[in-house]
């Protein structure tokens, strides 16, 4: 199938503001979902609120829309009465890890199979560039005029305590790395966390005099390294990508069959 | 295998937004922004086809169309075979 199979053609062009990384987000996981041959019948796609929960308008799965910060909370209910279908989450930072930062913890916690995609564009773009628990010390946003003072979370290093068993971050700019991670992502049987550095040309990028979109990707490309590579012992600020944790865990609903299984023993 | 060689840039202007990631990431500066901001194929003889301005469009806009050039050692076998 080509990946404009994938969409639903009559919402396009997208409501994104040009540069947005969430579109190249939509693009390489049009092309991992292609390339792993899945068909738009046994995707489930669940988003909250946001910009990048936007997404599920635009592909042409299961789609829900649900609401901010609980998007975890109605895929787990998806996933339990239906663990046959795959379940994709795309989240902003905001989404998941403010609003929705404890059913992040504990969809992470309990293994259950999904992949939580997080859209990590530093800013509530939607509402008007408000700083979000990503900002990071010393940035601006619109609610932080004087510079933000609150540090941010390293989402892989959260996802990885939380005990989610695949761990992984790129970027907008690495897009043959993101469609490949996504693809490992999809496969995996566990919670699946993928975080991806998107950029916010209009709030985020202008607030911090970043310049355009591309300018903001040359960044991306600039500022981070491969896990564990020479460049990262030399620079310890470059931010690592690539997959930190694919490990096997026992999974949540298979888990639960068997206990319904040992359960109705003897009936 | 042959080499893949450019067909044509489809570049959707319906849904080019403009944010000229195409233009600035294009290895061999086959694209440039016209004067109503939409990405345009101003040198395609120059493209290579790896298709990154493709995988990079945050709009979906552009497709880059190839196809595989068949050498002339194959050519010339398939010839023999006949």
């Amino acid at each position: 199938m080509a990946v404009k199979d994938y969409i639903r053609q009559r919402f396009f062009p997208h409501i994104w503001c040009p540069g947005c990384g969430h579109g190249i987000v939509l693009n390489a996981l049009l092309r991992a979902i292609d390339q792993l041959g899945m068909s738009k019948n046994e995707i489930v796609m669940v988003s909250g609120i946001g910009c990048s929960s936007r997404i599920s308008g635009y592909v042409d799965f299961h789609t829900l829309h649900t609401l901010h910060g609980r998007a975890l909370a109605f895929a787990t209910g998806v996933k339990m009465s239906m663990p046959e279908l795959n379940v994709i989450v795309p989240m902003g930072d905001g989404d998941a890890l403010a609003i929705g930062g404890n059913h992040f913890i504990h969809a992470a916690r309990r293994n259950i199979a999904m992949t939580a995609i997080i859209m990590n564009n530093r800013i509530y773009g939607m509402t008007g560039g408000q700083y979000s628990p990503l900002s990071g010390y010393g940035t601006r946003a619109t609610t932080a005029p004087y510079l933000n003072i609150d540090h941010d979370f390293d989402i892989a290093e959260m996802a990885m305590a939380a005990g989610a068993s695949f761990v992984a971050r790129t970027t907008t700019y690495h897009v043959r790395q993101m469609a490949d991670i996504l693809k490992e992502a999809i496969l995996h049987e566990g919670f699946s966390v993928v975080e991806i550095l998107s950029q916010c040309p209009t709030y985020f990028g202008r607030k911090n005099k970043m310049g355009s979109a591309a300018d903001m990707m040359e960044m991306f490309k600039k500022n981070t390294t491969p896990i564990g590579s020479e460049a990262k012992k030399e620079n310890p600020d470059l931010i690592e990508r690539g997959i930190f944790v694919q490990k096997d865990v026992p999974e949540y609903c298979s888990e639960y069959d068997k206990l319904i299984e040992n359960a109705m023993k003897g009936q | 295998m042959g080499k893949v060689k450019l067909k044509e840039h489809i570049i959707n202007r319906e849904w080019c937004k403009g944010c000229g990631i195409c233009v600035h990431f294009c290895p061999k500066n086959v694209l440039e922004l016209d004067e109503t901001d939409k990405g345009v194929a101003v040198r395609p003889e120059d493209c290579i086809c790896c298709k990154l301005c493709e995988l990079r469009c945050p709009d979906l806009a552009i497709e880059v169309l190839t196809e595989t050039e068949t050498s002339a050692l194959v050519k010339s076998e398939e010839a023999a075979e006949v």
